[in-house]
């Protein structure tokens, strides 16, 4: 005989009215019977940050939390990141997860090189941030000394939500990216404090 | 016989005199000291002998005792007899000025690499060791920084000051 359900009896429905949609906004634009006029860079950014295909590069347990974001609980691929590339060829957004020693921080930027652009990175948990608590001789105290990080994602480990609401703070920034922002000299400025060309 | 804690120290009093020496054991793991020069001779005696049969080489590092004079670096070998389940702590001491140690590669092949992070953290010198470079670390490190007056904390770095961080 189970134990009679104690919690969550009263469950508070979900307000639906203005329906929840992924999409925040549409893009402005302007639109007809059977057409719609929009910004490229808006179009693009659209279908980019729907689509994105993490990289993750899961060193410890941080790791662990990101498994949990892609199962089914906390699901990843709701956001268009289901398909997860181990090769930096073929993926746009870097994860790195976990701490990252003196040794390893050449093969980030390695992999970091390999990826084609646009590229995002994402640095998960307190050490891909700031060393964590290892602050000792051997552990790169944030990997934003060796690639150039877009956002940071607290915590020791983060739950799940963090790291989904970090990647939902890429896709801001991937959907309003504006498509000459890589050709800038701000960019290369940017890229070159870090000695890649 | 039965292999145990007493019958092992009675056959290396035998073997080797007085130069094994310091017998004691924590815990009850037998450990024992013997000069430096002499650290292969009682490994390979404990390997071939068809009673003591330590074959099996657990760990192998270092320790640093700033405070004992000519006598700094302990290393210390934990050696497994696999077929009677009985273990042996081996240490032999050494300068620090002039940390040179006979490598047990010949011997146990695990001791390769663990005679690379021996090397990496504390700085004994293994001789005739095939490949004795850092494995851990960074390859530019000149330091070795498991000594004890060596800060834990990264002393090259510019973005944490300790007063902000406690220390």
């Amino acid at each position: 005989m189970p134990r009679p359900v104690r919690f969550n009896i009263h469950p508070i429905l979900a307000d639906t009215k203005d329906s929840i949609s992924m999409v925040d906004k549409m893009p402005e634009g302007y639109g007809g019977e059977g057409f719609f006029a929009a910004k490229l860079s808006d179009v693009v950014g659209l279908a980019r940050k729907n689509s994105m295909w993490p990289l993750p590069f899961a060193t410890s347990c941080c790791g662990i939390e990101f498994m949990a974001t892609m199962g089914s609980h906390y699901d990843l691929g709701r956001f268009g990141a289901e398909r997860l590339g181990f090769s930096p060829r073929q993926c746009d957004l870097l994860m790195v997860m976990g701490t990252i020693a003196k040794k390893m921080g050449p093969i980030v930027k390695q992999v970091y090189l390999q990826m084609a652009e646009p590229r995002w990175v994402m640095a998960v948990g307190a050490c891909a941030c700031s060393g964590g608590i290892f602050d000792t001789y051997s552990v790169l105290q944030g990997i934003d000394q060796v690639v150039p990080v877009d956002v940071y994602v607290p915590g020791c480990p983060p739950r799940p939500e963090g790291i989904l609401d970090g990647f939902m703070k890429i896709q801001d920034l991937v959907g309003q990216e504006s498509l000459r922002r890589r050709n800038g000299d701000r960019y290369k400025e940017l890229l070159g404090s870090y000695g890649i060309q | 016989m039965a292999l145990n804690n007493e019958t092992i120290k009675t056959r290396l009093i035998e073997k080797f005199g007085d130069q094994v020496s310091n017998f004691d054991e924590p815990y009850g793991l037998l450990t024992f000291e013997a000069p430096k020069e002499m650290n292969l001779k009682v490994m390979q005696f404990l390997f071939d002998d068809e009673q003591l049969r330590f074959q099996f080489l657990t760990d192998l590092t270092a320790v640093h005792y700033p405070d004992k004079k000519d006598r700094e670096l302990a290393v210390v070998y934990h050696l497994h007899n696999l077929v009677d389940n009985i273990r042996i702590r081996f240490k032999v001491f050494t300068d620090i000025n002039k940390p040179d140690i006979y490598t047990a590669t010949q011997l146990y092949s695990s001791a390769n690499w663990m005679e690379r992070e021996t090397f990496d953290f504390f700085g004994v010198n293994f001789v005739g060791h095939p490949n004795l470079k850092r494995i851990l670390n960074v390859d530019e490190m000149n330091y070795f920084p498991m000594l004890k007056q060596y800060p834990l904390e990264d002393q090259t770095r510019v973005d944490k000051d300790d007063a902000m961080f406690g220390r």
